[in-house]
């Protein structure tokens, strides 16, 4: 394999792991956060209420765990790659994060969301196409 | 969309991308990462967490996570997220302003339509 094709092999494996942990995380964190409910004011005790509420819920925590997994892929491909490439390129996880939503969430996603979210992939695609890096290390 | 909305949001786009760019500042001051056994993956996270531009960029990721909280306490997350992608304009003038990157025509083509598409999701929102 070329150094190029290398390079791109490893990108894309990695975009791959954001892809998946990034969506499972926030959907975790939403089935989490639904259950501690809103911050009901910006009062010290409410806000005090709203941490200790979240950060006792074991679904957060999966979804942070998750989040990490999602943040040290991130960190790895941005020691090679582009951020302007990067951040572009993991936006599949658009339609990932939707499509758990719809399926684990039961949320309601209208034709226009999901249009918009298959734009957000053809932009995705496109910017995929690009090189991955542009600058020295 | 009440105060509060706009606040999450702007926080979770302007500070975590903000926060993004430090982090991307401070992998390429670490350079290539070749090995990725993980003992070697361990170590690079150690030397990433020796420049100041990870701890800036870990902060401003922190600030940004916990209006993503707030927000997916309020609205579902096939929104939340996606509308989130806004962040990718910033995140291509970043790159080329803070970070030197060369932003090619067709990558700002993407990054467009991927605003566009960002946009029909928040239209869409019923």
């Amino acid at each position: 394999m070329t150094p190029a094709g290398g390079l791109r092999v490893k990108t894309y494996l990695l975009i791959s792991l954001m892809a998946l942990f990034g969506p499972l995380g926030d959907v975790l964190l939403s089935k989490g956060m639904k259950r501690v409910g809103p911050l009901s004011s910006w009062a010290p005790a409410d806000i005090l209420r709203f941490f200790q509420a979240t950060f006792t819920s074991s679904i957060v925590w999966l979804g942070i765990g998750s989040l990490f997994t999602f943040l040290i892929a991130y960190m790895l491909v941005l020691s090679w790659a582009d951020f302007s490439y990067v951040q572009p390129a993991s936006s599949m996880a658009y339609g990932v994060v939707a499509f758990l939503g719809y399926l684990l969430l039961r949320e309601t996603v209208s034709t226009l969301r999901w249009v918009g979210i298959a734009i957000i992939c053809a932009g995705v695609f496109i910017v995929g196409h690009t090189s991955p890096r542009t600058t020295e290390c | 969309m009440l105060l509060r909305e706009t606040i999450f949001y702007l926080m979770i786009v302007v500070i975590g991308t903000g926060g993004e760019l430090c982090v991307t500042r401070a992998m390429k001051t670490i350079g290539e990462v070749t090995d990725f056994r993980p003992a070697s993956i361990f170590r690079v996270v150690i030397r990433a967490m020796k420049v100041g531009w990870m701890w800036l960029g870990l902060a401003q990721m922190t600030l940004a996570f916990f209006a993503l909280l707030g927000m997916l306490s309020l609205e579902n997350v096939s929104l939340v997220i996606p509308v989130s992608a806004l962040s990718y304009a910033i995140g291509a003038l970043g790159g080329k302003f803070f970070l030197g990157e060369r932003v090619t025509k067709q990558r700002w083509a993407g990054v467009l339509l991927v605003c566009v598409g960002v946009a029909l999701v928040f239209i869409g929102k019923g």
